[in-house]
């Protein structure tokens, strides 16, 4: 029996304090001094153990920031002198999508490899824009879940990025009559992807390639940044071509086994010429969904040439490009998704779909919704203690000086990330009774949409809706 | 006259385990005090005490101050301090408590019903939360002046049956329109669940094990537990479904729908290993689903083993919410299910992964009147006790799940706040809770006694109770059974026009930071 596919984490403690969400405040002044109960010795966190070290340093105190939200200390000090605030850096860091909560959860799973887990129900909203609109279905009593993160059942992640045949068909001596190419798969459906900024260094950029290594998947990465340093990597880079720039690298196309070229009108008419570099090439086209372009037809049109994978890209935030009214992902590859369907075509091509990808839970939705797999950047950027502060677009220095990172060190934490992210995969799966990622795409009825509830469970009793649903 | 056939407890004032109660108002006393004791002498609300044998007054007892309301009154501290030693100020620290579901006001909100066996005294939004949809944006229409009743409290019905099936089986009728949902032994301090079935047994209601077995400390209040059988099968055995009035099939649990249950191995003290047959120091993951139930013909099976095994028990299902609930639930009552139990997604109280609370299965709000209205249909309603949990966090939630067709509630996280919790999440880290309510940790665990969970809980479903009544007066109902499926007294704003909307206090809706 093969052997089961599972990636090995090790704890790769944070080089650099991670931004803490609360500050503790001391009113120092009103401290009885030499307080037997004090709460600083009885904190069940141990988060006051270097205090006096801080103070004597007259170091900014970190153990601030790592609070655990009892608030012990703040009922119990027999002079009240503590209070806490939301620490304002907290509040500066990420974006509206990549929020604070998001980095937070990210740097601890690149630490430990473990599934955020925690008590006390649900905090978030009752529902959100995009993937937060819509929720995964479980199984019960007659269509049992799988038992998959414990191990003791299979559920494959694999997919493939190669083009499957229509059909498979035999000679009378029951040899296959077509030619079947070799298969090229990877055993999470999640690729890697050059970040569009940040430090990238080389160091970066190998633990990026390094972790990719680890858990066998891929990373695409523009041609012209492949230098000799990370040519030891080929296997696991599909380098990003032009239409006029792919004859420029002869050697790198020999060395890969995978190769993505950047989506134009005509753009066809390349792909015996790439072919002609090395017949063994799998060929991506990547896209970019643009408001002004006619995206699924497109789909249509490529999946019916001499190509393998489509990989579709939204903005960072999961969102159309050149829009005053951007589309999200979960809708565009709804569109792309039916539309290939439609054609035919649907089970011979691929969909990776990038952009906004943030989280575990968005690469089961995006399969949801009709890709095959999905590819990442901002995460892997992240897992290496990134803070999305922008100073590096400033020109200024990084607070976490990820371009002096171990490769060792960085690889180590984005394979813990992409750990616990294949774990939370395997608990959405599983509770859907599915053993297999290939069996989640475009499986809307393994989903529940806020549109669809509200209809079905709330129009019969209020009427109608009187509130637009925006949820795209 | 409709007397209650039970007594209800009474509720008597138990204030916090912690020195520092936290208010919704800060009130400090500066320097320039000069220990008159005039604050004191004329808060009504017990802000400021100076005890006789003090020479100056005591920290004000910050939660009890009712605010810049008090402006309007002749018993303004701020304005009768002679020496403008008091200043009043909105406390900073509620930034930092709370979430979307149950926020900063609606915890203080409990800890004061828990505290008083009322509604707050203060200014404070505990019926609604911040989360923008569901419970959140329902409102019970304005009544009818010529609808209301006149009647006490006392004669107000708010007890439901657990047996409508008609079946030779005891007919079961408990006092309050909900129940403790299960916290198993080993997850949470045996003096919180001991708290909760003595608070069972005053109030004429229903605690339930969790999966983690019967401790002996259970007996004295058999009659009010509820035995749990998991997919875990930990600590069941013949006798616990022997001594129990309800046993329940937990087939999934809204704080994981799909997944099952998780104890880590900090948690798995000697006691715990011993009542659950294993090893101390090993993480429990229970397994999903029942290995033995993969058909309703297994399922039955199941019913059929544990009525044999008690004859006078009742058997309750408990589901989570998947698309086809609806089919999930009849199947259930085709089974022999005196109860149904819903579970939603956004609730539970066990630690849980974070992807799968938030994503897996549908909301409650949506599962209730699905559930209600195929019973309907297939003309079984009144022949089985549909409950609703998950996400039920108050009064209010409660009586607008009974009014979306549930007969009654399971409730679990409102307990949990009741005694102090600040749903700070760390159930699962390291040695427990440090508030020493979700430990087995025999330090913290010490910090929180019996006779404080059993009346901090009468207190707050007391006042919760008084809420209720006031609701059903309104309407010129008597009993909450009057209540069910009269989805006619809701709206939600979201599908009101903006005229109509007016008139329903609006959804509150601020960005907090998670």
């Amino acid at each position: 029996m093969p052997q089961k596919y599972n990636i090995k984490t090790k704890a790769a403690l944070p080089r650099f304090y991670p931004v803490g969400k609360y500050a503790t405040i001391e009113f120092r002044e009103n401290c009885a001094g030499s307080c037997k109960e004090c709460v600083k010795k009885k904190c069940v966190y141990d988060i006051f153990k270097d205090n006096y070290l801080h103070m004597s340093k007259m170091e900014e105190p970190e153990y601030l920031y790592t609070c655990n939200s009892c608030f012990r200390c703040i009922q119990e000090c027999t002079k009240g002198i503590f209070s806490r605030v939301v620490n304002p850096e907290y509040r500066e860091i990420g974006d509206e999508y990549w929020t604070p909560d998001v980095l937070s959860r990210t740097w601890y799973q690149a630490h430990t490899g473990s599934v955020p887990v925690s008590g006390a129900g649900y905090r978030g909203p009752f529902v959100g824009k995009g993937f937060d609109s819509m929720w995964t279905d479980m199984s019960e009593i007659v269509r049992p879940t799988r038992d998959g993160i414990h191990g003791r059942e299979y559920i494959n992640t694999c997919i493939e990025l190669s083009r499957r045949p229509e059909r498979l068909s035999f000679n009378k001596d029951g040899s296959l009559a077509i030619e079947v190419k070799p298969i090229l798969e990877i055993p999470l459906p999640i690729l890697f992807e050059q970040p569009d900024f940040g430090v990238l260094s080389k160091e970066v950029l190998i633990s990026m390639l390094k972790a990719a290594q680890t858990i066998g998947t891929k990373m695409f990465i523009s041609a012209a940044d492949v230098y000799e340093d990370l040519m030891p990597f080929g296997p696991f880079i599909i380098p990003l071509v032009k239409k006029d720039t792919f004859q420029n690298y002869p050697t790198l196309l020999s060395r890969v086994d995978m190769v993505e070229i950047e989506y134009e009108p005509g753009i066809e008419k390349n792909f015996g010429a790439l072919k002609a570099m090395n017949e063994e090439l799998v060929i991506s086209v990547g896209i970019g969904l643009r408001a002004d372009l006619d995206y699924a037809g497109i789909c249509v049109e490529l999946s019916k040439a001499d190509i393998d994978t489509i990989h579709v890209y939204a903005n960072s935030h999961g969102r159309e490009f050149e829009s005053d009214n951007p589309r999200f992902i979960k809708d565009m590859l709804r569109d792309i998704h039916l539309a290939l369907i439609d054609a035919g075509t649907r089970q011979q091509i691929n969909i990776i779909a990038s952009g906004g990808i943030c989280m575990a839970e968005h690469v089961n939705k995006s399969i949801i919704c009709g890709a095959d797999g999905v590819a990442i950047d901002r995460p892997l950027l992240i897992a290496m203690e990134c803070r999305l502060c922008d100073r590096c677009r400033n020109g200024l220095s990084c607070p976490v000086e990820l371009e002096s990172i171990d490769p060792a060190y960085g690889s180590n934490r984005i394979t813990n990330l992409m750990s616990a992210w294949r774990n939370q995969m395997l608990e959405m799966l599983g509770a859907m009774g599915l053993r297999e990622a290939r069996r989640l795409r475009g499986e809307v009825g393994r989903s529940m949409w806020f549109e669809d509830l509200e209809k079905e469970s709330f129009a019969p009793i209020f009427g109608e809706r009187k509130v637009s649903i925006d949820v795209g | 006259m409709n007397q209650l056939k039970h007594q209800l407890p009474e509720t008597h004032e138990t204030p916090s385990r912690f020195r520092n109660t936290i208010g919704k108002y800060i009130i400090k006393r500066n320097s320039n005090c000069i220990s008159c004791g005039k604050c004191a002498d004329i808060c009504p609300y017990g802000v400021h005490v100076m005890p006789d044998n003090h020479a100056s007054p005591l920290r004000p007892i910050e939660h009890k101050c009712i605010g810049f309301d008090c402006k309007k009154t002749d018993h303004y501290c701020i304005e009768h301090c002679p020496e403008d030693a008091l200043v009043l100020k909105d406390n900073a620290l509620l930034d930092t408590m709370g979430d979307y579901r149950w926020t900063p006001e609606m915890l203080l909100g409990h800890f004061a019903m828990a505290e008083t066996g009322d509604a707050p005294r203060v200014d404070l939004e505990y019926n609604l939360g911040n989360s923008g949809g569901g419970f959140d944006k329902m409102r019970f229409i304005e009544p009818d002046p010529g609808l209301a009743i006149d009647i006490s409290d006392e004669e107000i019905d708010t007890s439901i049956d657990l047996n409508k099936t008609g079946d030779d089986r005891p007919r079961k009728t408990i006092s309050m329109p909900c129940y403790g949902g299960g916290m198993s032994y080993g997850s949470t301090a045996l003096s919180v669940i001991v708290g909760r079935a003595r608070a069972a047994k005053k109030l004429n209601s229903l605690t339930c094990t969790g999966e983690g077995g019967y401790p002996p400390e259970f007996l004295p209040y058999k009659e009010h537990v509820i035995t749990q059988v998991a997919t875990g099968l930990f600590g069941v055995r013949e006798e616990t479904i022997q001594q129990c009035p309800i046993m329940e099939f937990k087939y999934a649990q809204g704080a994981k729908p799909g997944l099952g249950g998780h104890l880590l191995g900090e948690k798995v003290t000697k006691a715990v290993a011993r009542m659950r047959e294993t090893i101390v120091g090993s993480s429990l993951f229970s397994p999903f689903p029942f290995h033995s139930v993969y058909s309703v013909e297994d399922h039955k099976k199941h019913v059929d083993w544990m009525k044999e095994i008690n004859h006078n028990v009742l058997c309750s299902i408990k589901v989570s919410t998947p698309t086809d609930v609806d089919m999930v639930a009849i199947g259930a009552y085709y089974a022999g299910a005196h109860i149904i139990h819903i579970d939603g997604s956004y609730g539970g109280t066990g630690a849980a992964p974070d992807i799968a609370k938030k994503n897996i299965a549908m909301p409650i709000e949506y599962a209730i009147p699905k559930v209600h209205k195929f019973l309907k249909e297939e003309g079984a309603r009144d022949k089985v006790t549909l409950i609703a949990s998950g996400g039920i966090r108050n009064g209010l939630d409660v009586a607008k799940a009974i009014a979306l067709g549930a007969d009654g509630c399971v409730i679990g996280t409102a307990d949990l706040v009741a005694v102090e919790c600040v749903r700070c999440g760390n159930c699962e880290s390291g040695r427990g809770c440090a508030r020493g309510i979700a430990t087995t940790d025999p330090e913290l665990g010490n910090m929180i006694d019996e006779e404080y969970v059993e009346q901090r809980l009468v207190n707050m479903y007391m006042a919760w109770r008084k809420q209720w009544c006031d609701i059903l007066r309104s309407y010129g109902l008597k009993s909450i059974k009057e209540l069910r499926g009269r989805s006619d007294l809701l709206v939600h704003l979201d599908y009101l026009d903006e005229d109509d909307k007016k008139k329903y206090q609006p959804a509150p809706e601020y960005k907090m930071v998670l």
